[in-house]
């Protein structure tokens, strides 16, 4: 039996009626990867042998007869700045290269109630700062659909370990469109929460009033399980939100959306938006209305300030988070003559060259004299750009927009060029200012490359997006394919 | 250097007793051995968020109220950039634009004046850890241990206004407001354990100008006193650099209490900039009506009133009141004993004389003393009923000070009752007379200065025993 592209629904169905057993499923994913991983690079750490263990402890539950949860025994992949006690995260930089968390995340821990198979941590950009998974400090990971193109970033290891068959689901991080456009390059759904709705604790900070987890899966109803197992109230973060989780799934509908208005911001189509992208997004808006939808453009003004206010907010947010990286207490550390001496070199040696760049851009932004022309100004428009959005949701019940302007594109191609690199997040760093849900679901493909449909909601909507999702899911027709990835040939 | 005035503000950081941290549930106990009181979230570990502890808003707020503040209706935290070994994230979780508490005032007493001195800000942060240096600093083998036991511990930074102008009115404010803060029960206020501290920001001007002249911060005052002197020096240091025209540099000075003089730590342009910004990793503090009246429902008498009671109450003189109320344990101690025995001027005097001399001599505190209320009670009683004498009354208190033994276990032990048998004291005197017929002969003659004498022969020849009214009678008697 072919199990590897079936999504998390399907399988638990299988391993319900006992036609496939718990190890069978981590031993198959688990020769998959090993058929694959040389090519698509998308894991830092294999947990082979943990894998094997948790699904033996499925086994036995299953033997019992015990009444198994939506994801118990689905092998799962997690990003690599997710801690997991006594399992080694680390942010796809040299800083943590070694580093063992003594606690798990609150996700983590959600998922190993939930039956969790864990097969491994996944590469990133370091420190979850880039577009391409190129700025990890051990390896590029290479997507699936071409293995010359990147997967997306920063969690380009997540969606590519998806997209080839190597888990069934995974998590990742957002903070500016780090789920939702390897989404969309890997041709994965991906679903950014509303700013609160899943605990941060246990994710390693990038810019707190930004970064959210959330999944990537193979299809919207995955999304929505998985979604179920992570969201709600957790005492260990503040910010998240104490609100009611509604039930996700049995929201999706039969993919009608009678009566549903659905705006379509302008600013999000400029001229050099890639053809192929634009032409697959306006095919989806065909299908919203064939389903039942009004499509009707839009305008959210600010948006051309999103990209310079988020990059002021992240990198100021970032040079404070990340200066407990120092080499004193844990991760990588320099021997020097003194303590400033070791503070510079460790910091100059354990980071990477983009995560340095924005710890420069944030400690500039934040200090006096700069302070109110930079950083201040910068939590202003965020405001200006809630309200945009505030606005839209008067009238509209969800937008839509691409996920990203392009198609994945060539490895190096963009990463001498920060500024090319940014572009990248354009549609989807709107989201994160405005601290709203973001879905991202494929929707076509433009020369051979899937296209990801980016669907924005008002706070806590994301019942609604996932059925915008679904009805997109099933006329589109995209789910089911997949990259081919020739195993055994030389790629 | 009497033409120039000092202007003086002092900010104080004090530790709260909470039972648990301010962002985390590790516990805040002093002297644990290093590092045992740790969790994920003090020690700064990637990916842990902080959680605002209500008792630590609890005590902040009563310490606001009780120093007339007026409470924010939102305050927010910030964090304060900077890196140091003993700071496990590099940034201090501290507030900056949005404090907890601003605009209250503190009363104090110097030289029989009461002033009030303005409070402009109180603010809830975390401390930092502790560093222990081993070896010789420049020595090659010498490096440094990180305990982070205190690291997250919550602090309260109370900043006065620039209203205190001499080192005398300095203490004053810092006895005051460790009063209150005892008086509270918030912190245990020890300078030796780090549980209070002060900087002070000083500056002086001619008299009568009301131009600021250029202030330093003076840090690494590790006692009230030592505070006092860094004070009085840094007042002549600058008077005398003005005087001969010369300029005051804006710095950070460290008292050196060894040398007795303040140094150059760090000069303006060395300043930091601790790059403030909101801490998103916290939602924005409101404080309502509800939170504030329960909090001041829970406040306990505080000094001002106690002292005020003590004098209407019990008819204490106002420097009595003062003294006593100073300090929370000694006014509870007063009053402890005055459940047993009712002369309050009396206790009062004991209090402040005996009581407080053994007390500081041994480093103490009064609920700490050997001596409990109820004994030194009996000790009161027993000289009112003429058991012993008053004189007697304090050998035998030091007796009890140091053994923890009864009043009238030291008394009977050391067989110090006092003689009031008239025949047995008529006997002394007539053996006193006898043997100095000359001091004798001298009153007669008027020289009434020659009593005196004959006492105190009568006193040395019963070891101070014999109850002296009726020596001084018995005396009187046979001379005329």
């Amino acid at each position: 039996m072919d199990l590897l592209f079936r999504p998390a629904h399907e399988l638990h169905r299988l391993l319900r009626r006992r036609e496939v057993g718990a190890r069978e499923l981590a031993e198959a994913f688990l020769a998959r990867l090993d058929a694959v991983e040389d090519k698509v690079k998308a894991f830092v750490t294999v947990t082979r042998k943990l894998a094997l263990e948790q699904a033996a402890a499925i086994e036995v539950r299953l033997a019992r007869g015990e009444e198994l949860s939506p994801l118990a025994g689905l092998p799962l992949a997690l990003k690599d700045n997710l801690c997991t006690r006594g399992l080694r995260t680390t942010c796809s930089s040299r800083m943590l290269a070694e580093w063992v968390p003594p606690y798990s995340a609150t996700v983590v821990e959600r998922l190993a109630e939930a039956g969790m198979v864990l097969v491994g941590k996944t590469n990133m950009d370091e420190f979850a700062m880039g577009s391409s998974t190129e700025n990890s400090a051990f390896f590029p990971t290479r997507n699936p659909w071409d293995l010359e193109r990147v997967p997306g970033g920063s969690s380009g290891g997540s969606a590519a370990a998806v997209a080839a068959g190597e888990v069934v689901y995974a998590l990742g991080s957002d903070t500016g469109g780090s789920i939702r456009q390897p989404a969309s390059f890997c041709g994965v759904v991906g679903l950014k929460p509303t700013y609160g709705l899943v605990s941060r604790y246990g994710l390693v900070a990038f810019a707190s009033s930004l970064d959210q987890i959330g999944p990537l899966t193979r299809d919207v109803t995955d999304c929505a399980l998985v979604l179920q197992a992570i969201a709600g109230h957790d005492p260990r973060d503040s910010t998240s939100a104490p609100v009611p989780v509604p039930d996700y799934v049995a929201a999706l509908g039969d993919g009608r959306l009678a009566g549903l208005k659905i705006g379509v911001p302008k600013e999000y189509f400029p001229p050099g938006i890639e053809p192929g992208v634009r032409q697959a997004v306006e095919r989806a808006l065909g299908y919203l209305e064939e389903a039942g939808a009004r499509c009707e453009e839009t305008s959210l003004p600010h948006t051309p300030y999103a990209l310079p206010a988020y990059y002021l907010v992240a990198p100021a947010e970032a040079s404070s988070n990340l200066a407990r990286y120092d080499g004193v207490q844990y991760g990588y550390r320099t021997e020097a003559e003194d303590l400033r001496q070791m503070y510079r070199r460790t910091r100059r040696l354990g980071f990477g060259a983009e995560v340095k760049r924005r710890i420069m851009l944030g400690t500039y932004a934040l200090s006096a004299g700069y302070y109110d022309a930079y950083y201040l100004k910068a939590l202003k428009v965020r405001r200006l750009i809630k309200e945009d959005f505030d606005r839209a949701f008067g009238r509209f019940a969800v937008l839509v927009t691409p996920t990203s302007p392009t198609v994945a594109f060539r490895l190096g191609e963009k990463i001498a060029d920060p500024l090319a690199m940014y572009l990248s997040d354009l549609f989807t760093i709107p989201v994160n200012m405005a601290g709203l849900p973001g879905l991202s679901v494929p929707c076509g493909f433009s020369n051979g490359l899937p296209v990801g449909l980016q669907i924005i909601g008002p706070p806590f909507s994301e019942a609604l997006l996932l059925r915008v999702g679904y009805a997109v899911e099933q006329a589109a027709g995209c789910a089911g394919r997949w990259p081919a990835l020739e195993v055994g040939s030389d790629g | 250097m009497a033409e120039y005035e000092a202007v003086i503000g002092l900010e104080v950081h004090v530790e709260l007793k909470t039972a648990s941290k301010a962002f985390c549930g590790c516990s805040t106990a002093f002297g644990a051995a290093p590092n045992t009181h740790i969790c994920p979230v003090c020690l700064g570990l990637p990916g842990v968020l902080p959680v605002i502890n209500r008792k630590m808003v609890d005590y902040a707020l009563k310490v606001a109220l009780a120093l007339n503040c007026r409470i924010a209706p939102h305050c927010k935290f910030d964090r304060k950039n900077y890196y140091y070994p003993d700071l496990p994230k590099n940034y201090q979780i501290s507030q900056y634009d949005l404090p907890l508490a601003t605009d209250g005032y503190l009363e104090v007493e110097v030289d029989g004046r009461r002033r009030r001195i303005g409070i402009i800000r109180v603010h809830m942060e975390e401390d930092a850890g502790k560093l222990i240096h081993e070896g010789e600093a420049l020595n090659p083998g010498a490096y440094s241990l990180v305990d982070l036991n205190r690291t997250g511990v919550p602090l309260l930074e109370i900043v006065s206004a620039p209203d205190i102008h001499s080192p005398e009115e300095a203490y004053a404010y810092l006895t005051s407001l460790k009063a209150i803060l005892q008086y509270l029960d918030v912190s245990d206020c020890k300078m030796e354990e780090g549980s209070l501290r002060c900087d002070a920001n000083i500056s002086v001007r001619p008299r009568g100008s009301e131009v600021l002249g250029t202030k330093t911060e003076l840090k690494n005052m590790n006692s009230f006193r030592a505070l006092q002197r860094a004070l009085a020096y840094e007042i002549e240091r600058q008077s005398e650099i003005l005087a001969r025209g010369g300029r005051i540099k804006q710095e950070t000075r460290a008292w050196d209490e060894s040398r007795g003089v303040t140094v150059s730590l760090r000069g303006k342009e060395e300043a930091h900039d601790y790059r403030y910004f909101p801490e998103p990793d916290l939602v924005p503090l409101a404080i309502g009506e509800d939170w504030i009246n329960r909090i001041r429902e829970e406040l306990p008498e505080l000094p001002a009133e106690r002292r005020r009671r003590f004098q209407e109450q019990y008819g204490l003189p106002p420097y009595d009141a003062a003294v006593l109320t100073a300090s929370k344990s000694m006014a509870d101690y007063f009053e402890a004993c005055l459940g047993h025995y009712r002369e309050a001027k009396t206790v009062s005097n004991w209090l402040m004389g005996d009581f407080s001399r053994l007390l500081n001599a041994h480093g103490l505190e009064p609920e700490q003393a050997p001596v409990r209320p109820q004994d030194l009670a009996e000790l009161l009683t027993l000289i009112d009923e003429g058991t012993i004498s008053g004189k007697i009354a304090k050998t035998v208190f030091e007796e009890m000070f140091l053994t923890g033994k009864k009043a009238r276990t030291v008394v009977e032990e050391k067989g110090l009752v006092q003689i009031s048998d008239e025949a047995a004291v008529l006997a002394v005197v007539e053996e006193v007379l006898a043997a100095h017929p000359g001091p004798a002969a001298d009153y007669r003659a008027g020289k009434e200065k020659a009593l005196g004498f004959l006492v105190g022969q009568v006193m040395k020849a019963t070891r101070g025993k014999a109850n002296p009214a009726l020596v001084n009678k018995l005396l009187k008697e046979r001379l005329e």
